[in-house]
């Protein structure tokens, strides 16, 4: 069993799973990692299944000793991660003894980072997930961030998978600052002109400071609504591009209200959207509009990736 | 009721829209299809989020392609509804008025050119359909609202609005299960817990039930709120057949 005990917890930490499926009809947002693609690899380097929860890190990592050694792994966001006076590797197995002390400080490249235990964090399933839901204030450790003193501790006597060996150096993602995103337009895109949507293709727009795991205010050229932006409430996908009055767009994430009443010109594709995590304030987002065949084929490529490292 | 639209919503979620406006018979085609798919399951389909007239159906596109699933909820209709049409079981919440507990019932009252005894009477008097649980955990989206007390959102949604808070817009009411920022006009509070993790569903309203307000007093309020706490208090619940 691995525990860490924290000395300073960062800006943005949480516990966090692949999210919390089967109860949005109850109003119950399904959170989870922002990023999958490094939840992933995080679980699969240290012989997890995909199932396991993490804690995921944003812009600022904070300080961690180690009461118990074991072995754990990064993946994501650069934060200059470093075990007493040696820097850590990502994408990588790494092992600690009782007393090693893990720092991780600003994300260099990138705004989200993931450390796995070997075994998976031991929090309860509530709603059959371990993400927290921090609006909700349940999930994860006792339904918050954790604070200064509190111990993670990893599960005891799970039965492990084969470790991922050998991350390939293709297999890490580059983090840009300007992000290309694939969307499918709609579901509502007749509620704006052509211009409109002429305009949110061929502009970028800037992910302001109200950026969080619930979502991000964009900002740029205003798209042109016919008429008003309101539709009748109905359920709001991740990566839903609603559209409010002033024709700035909100980009919906892993903590997104299940319903909403602003009509979504467009959402964001599943092969896309794990790189969203990867964004922070300041950074551009350029939506491009593919077709389904072209989405669900980049899909059915990430998923294949995703299932060799579980299996090689 | 027209023809069914059946949109993608991206590429791992199709928008299922009996329609655009709120109506109890396209409430029950949405319950009825949100049935169907639970007794029998389509693979591939990972949650189902029902509102008003349409539901978002999410799906893992490497187990079902859009065209497969849309044909198969295509297979499904039309749905058999008179059933779900039925008033089921109904749901008295106390609730208390105004004051510190219902902030905006005065300007509700205002622009109804009403008193604010007449808009307790009407918001009161009138048993509500639950369309939907969306927005946060347990909210409940409840209809019709008397058209003469109907009023739109705050220009200024709050920061901070106690949980029970009873509000309007347009013509929709909801109550705010828990503590959440909110653009609802707030004229009540009802004391009753509408959301509970350990219960199974967790929200106390589901789609198809329905509501009754009862207005109560300081004294009975804090009574049934200290017997909601220590989990002795018994809702009323009146079921129709």
């Amino acid at each position: 069993m691995t525990k860490l005990r924290v000395l300073q917890p960062g800006m943005l930490t949480s516990v966090q799973d692949r999210g919390r499926f089967g109860y949005q009809d109850q109003g119950v947002p399904p959170a989870g990692a922002m990023d999958e693609y490094a939840l992933r690899a995080a679980n699969a380097l240290c012989g997890n299944s995909i199932r396991e929860a993490v804690l995921e890190f944003t812009m600022v990592g904070g300080s961690y000793e180690f009461v118990e050694g074991g072995s754990f792994a990064l993946a994501g966001a650069d934060m200059g991660a470093r075990l007493n006076d040696h820097g850590l590797p990502l994408w990588q197995q790494c092992k600690a003894v009782a007393g090693d002390r893990l720092t991780l400080g600003w994300a260099k490249r990138g705004c989200r980072l993931y450390l796995a235990m070997s075994g998976g964090i031991d929090v309860p399933l509530v709603l059959g997930s371990r993400s927290t839901y921090l609006s909700g204030k349940f999930g994860g450790l006792h339904g918050r961030m954790p604070v200064t003193g509190d111990e993670i501790c990893s599960q005891f006597g799970q039965e492990k998978e084969a470790a991922l060996g050998i991350f390939s150096p293709d297999w890490i993602p580059s983090y840009e600052s300007c992000l290309t995103a694939r969307v499918i337009l709609g579901p509502q895109q007749e509620c704006f002109t052509e211009k409109g949507i002429a305009t949110f293709l061929d502009n970028e727009y800037a992910i302001t400071s109200q950026a969080d795991r619930m979502g991000y205010r964009l900002e740029g050229q205003p798209i042109q609504i016919k008429g008003i932006a309101d539709i009748l409430t109905d359920g709001v996908p991740a990566g839903a591009v609603q559209v409010q009055s002033e024709g700035q767009p909100l980009l919906l994430l892993a903590d997104r209200q299940t319903t909403g009443g602003y009509a979504k010109i467009a959402c964001v594709i599943g092969a896309d959207l794990w790189r969203l995590g990867q964004t922070k304030p300041g950074d551009l987002i350029h939506f491009q509009a593919v077709n389904l065949v072209e989405a669900q084929a980049a899909w059915r490529d990430l998923s294949k990736l995703w299932n060799r490292w579980v299996r090689s | 009721m027209q023809e069914v639209r059946i949109l993608p919503a991206g590429d791992q979620a199709l928008l299922v829209e009996f329609g655009r406006h709120i109506a109890p018979e396209l409430s029950a085609n949405v319950r009825a299809l949100r049935q169907s798919l639970h007794r029998i399951p389509i693979n591939g389909i990972l949650d189902i989020i029902p509102s008003y007239a349409s539901l978002l159906v999410e799906y893992d596109p490497s187990f079902v392609s859009s065209e497969v699933l849309s044909a198969e909820i295509r297979r499904r209709l039309p749905l058999k509804t008179e059933e779900l049409e039925r008033k089921q079981e109904l749901f008295v919440l106390p609730t208390i008025y105004g004051g510190e507990f219902g902030p905006d019932l005065d300007d509700v009252a205002d622009h109804a050119g009403l008193t604010a005894e007449e808009v307790v009477a009407l918001h009161a008097n009138r048993d509500y359909l639950v369309y939907l649980i969306g927005f946060t955990p347990g909210f409940p989206y409840l209809g019709s609202l008397d058209e003469r007390i109907a009023m739109p959102r705050l220009t200024n949604p709050r920061l901070k609005i106690p949980g029970g808070s009873v509000g309007i817009a347009g013509t929709q009411t909801g109550i705010y299960p828990s503590e959440s920022p909110g653009g609802w006009r707030l004229i009540g509070q009802t004391p009753i817990s509408l959301f509970n993790l350990q219960a199974d569903p967790p929200a106390l309203l589901q789609p198809g039930v329905w509501v009754r307000f009862r207005p109560v007093d300081d004294m009975e309020f804090t009574l049934i709120k200290q017997q909601v706490t220590e989990g002795t208090y018994r809702i009323d619940r009146i079921s129709h057949d």
